[in-house]
């Protein structure tokens, strides 16, 4: 893949001046219904999932009701093929699989932040290397390579997290990069540079409060990448057969012939939940980006009016 | 830059890539611990002899730089080892697999690009408009929605009309005319590959919208209506052409997410590619089909990558710059 090519995308994917702290937040989610709604879905699903133990009907590991057993007054959602309430296993996945979500993602923006900070401030050779091994990484198949991986090692928990973070890390470190090295060149950082700011405190004072929304933006848009792959790696059987995640009651039910059963209710909500969350991530994540870009806001979009607009005028965004 | 150095340079990328790939490969299933070649002699409840004899018969006493370089020369020769599970070499299994996956996952990717390009162009023509907000909707839940779900939503509605498995009818005569073999094969392909259409096109429809979006805000635009072209003429002639570009990218940046929902959709409907043997293989422990197909899968992509930084490249001047 071209970096040139790359670059190209990534400077029109958002970025322009960075913005100052905290503000910026909640300008964006003052400006921005998306930002509203992706906030709401992903703090709805987070409190559920601290709540789950307390609220969920019944027990995520026990029989209570009869195998593939309908949506009835008693289960909601039917039961899957062990005889579990779907909506108290639905809880208990979605506990495990944010979990899953959350530290992979943790890993990945360590490792991403770390080297695209390290990459564009230093430039030289360490960008050279740094950027080769990222190169290598954007280019092979995520999901092959993690199964690869998982498979060696051993289906574990901790495995699937530690595999999804140390592959998921590299669109980061390309955003990031180009940031600071933009930021780099900036008057402020060269004047502190000139008055004798060691490396360390210029990262740390000057550069990373820049980074940050944009590291926020990518740490909301990775959780999704993190919590997918967890259910395409689940599906594999690469997941703990143990444990309970949104991944694995989708392999149960497709392992467990859910389909010729016709237990549309073991698969359907499943897959709504994953979604709900992957959206609610992808239009927060967007939102920020979206308003650290600038180059958008300009269209002379009336084509369909026939009458021409302000340029800077801007209609509400779609979702 | 001249024209040929760029696509040396490009080559030579692509090369060194493939070459960290073998590499890595290697790295994966020899040397880091709790790998799977060097416990090949660890038989449980074997004779000292026995281990010993198995060490020598796959060079696992050879210094691992010895074994690097045979395996590198073994793979230039087109050796990827025997299967465990099919005793066959590896690679005339894979070949035949990689036979059965390109074409449905060409159909898929191309009918992805097509309906991603027109909804993305229809979005950004009549944006904020019901229909914008309606494609946009559908192509972020399209892109949201676990590839192994939409298949098995496939699977549930179409259960008794489509074949639902495999890729080929068993009980067809076998001198049966070329066109309904053809046929039958066609039939077979249509939820494998509409599943991939549907888990690829979200995000071609998005990237469309924007990159058209940008190209609208463009000057050139603006000089094209008030020359009083034909909006029609402006959007695919002038804007789409430009906005396409930024997709040349993506699809390559994609390969790598389709050949991982490829894998996924093989397993679904037991369509016979290389997803599918790689998918058993785990489940067999078949360490030398894992190895070769990881290895395979990856080259391809890169050389994919390659080849659509030849067509940017063409589609493109201002990178010879």
């Amino acid at each position: 893949m071209s970096a040139q090519a790359t670059d190209q995308l990534l400077t029109a994917e958002g970025i322009g001046a960075a913005p100052r702290r905290a503000g910026f937040f909640l300008g964006v989610l003052r400006e921005r219904k998306a930002a509203v709604i992706g906030l709401a879905i992903i703090g709805v699903f987070i409190l559920l999932a601290l709540v789950a133990p307390f609220i969920s009907p019944y027990s995520a590991s026990t029989q209570t009701c009869a195998v593939y057993a309908p949506p009835s007054i008693h289960h909601w959602l039917g039961c899957d093929d062990g005889g579990i309430d779907m909506l108290s296993e639905l809880m208990q996945g979605g506990r495990i699989s944010l979990v899953i979500g959350f530290a992979a993602t943790l890993i990945a923006m360590i490792i991403g932040g770390g080297v695209g900070i390290l990459s564009g401030y230093f430039g030289g050779w360490i960008d050279v290397s740094l950027m080769r091994i990222t190169d290598y990484l954007l280019v092979i198949p995520d999901l092959v390579f993690a199964m690869v991986i998982a498979d060696l090692w051993g289906a574990s928990m901790f495995h699937v997290i530690m595999v999804i973070g140390i592959l998921e890390w590299t669109t980061t470190a390309r955003v990031i990069r180009a940031q600071v090295m933009s930021l780099r060149e900036r008057v402020y950082v060269k004047r502190a540079k000139s008055i004798g700011s060691g490396n360390t405190r210029i990262i740390w004072r000057h550069i990373m409060p820049q980074v940050g929304p944009l590291l926020i933006a990518n740490t909301v848009l990775t959780v999704a990448i993190a919590i997918y792959l967890e259910t395409a790696l689940a599906f594999l059987g690469l997941e703990d057969p143990t444990v309970t995640t949104w991944g694995t009651i989708l392999e149960h039910a497709f392992d467990r012939t859910a389909i010729t059963a016709g237990a549309w209710w073991a698969i359907v909500p499943d897959g709504f939940a994953i979604a709900a969350v992957i959206v609610g991530c992808f239009l927060f994540g967007q939102a920020i980006e979206d308003a650290l870009n600038p180059r958008l806001k300009v269209a002379h979009l009336s084509l369909r009016r026939w009458k021409i607009r302000t340029l800077a005028g801007r209609e509400a965004d779609a979702l | 830059m001249h024209r040929a150095d760029y696509v040396i340079k490009r080559g030579f990328f692509a090369l060194v890539t493939i070459f960290v790939a073998i590499t890595i490969n290697f790295f994966l299933f020899r040397v880091l611990p709790g790998n799977a070649v060097t416990d090949l002699a660890r038989v449980p409840q074997s004779t000292p002899q026995l281990k010993h004899a198995l060490t020598i018969q796959f060079g696992l006493n050879k210094p691992k730089w010895e074994q690097y370089l045979i395996y590198i020369k073994q793979l230039l020769h087109g050796n990827m080892g025997i299967s465990f599970g099919y005793q066959q070499p590896v690679s005339h299994l894979l070949l035949a697999d990689l036979k059965n996956t390109i074409p449905m996952v060409t159909v898929g990717t191309l009918a992805a690009v097509v309906v991603g390009v027109f909804t993305g162009v229809l979005s950004a023509w009549r944006r904020g408009s019901p229909p914008d907000h309606i494609s946009t909707n559908l192509a972020i839940f399209a892109y949201a929605f676990p590839t192994q779900w939409l298949g098995l939503m496939l699977l549930i509605l179409f259960a008794g009309i489509l074949p639902a498995g495999g890729m080929s009818n068993p009980f067809l005569l076998t001198p049966e005319p070329f066109w309904q073999h053809l046929a039958d094969i066609g039939q077979h392909m249509i939820l494998p590959a509409a599943t991939l259409m549907l888990t690829a096109y979200g995000s071609y429809t998005l990237v469309v919208r924007s990159s058209l979006l940008e190209t609208l805000g463009e000057d050139y635009v603006l000089t094209a209506r008030a020359k009083g072209l034909p909006v029609r003429r402006i959007v695919w002639r002038h804007a789409v052409r430009n906005a396409l570009l930024p997709m040349v990218t993506l699809i390559a940046l994609d390969f790598g997410y389709i050949v991982g929902g490829a894998l996924l959709i093989e397993v679904i409907f037991s369509w016979p590619g290389i997803g599918e043997s790689m998918y058993t293989a785990v489940t067999q422990r078949d360490y030398p089909m894992l190895q070769g197909g990881f290895l395979i899968l990856t080259v391809s992509v890169i050389l994919l990558n390659f080849l659509s930084d030849l067509v940017y490249f063409r589609l493109d001047p201002r990178i010879s710059a």
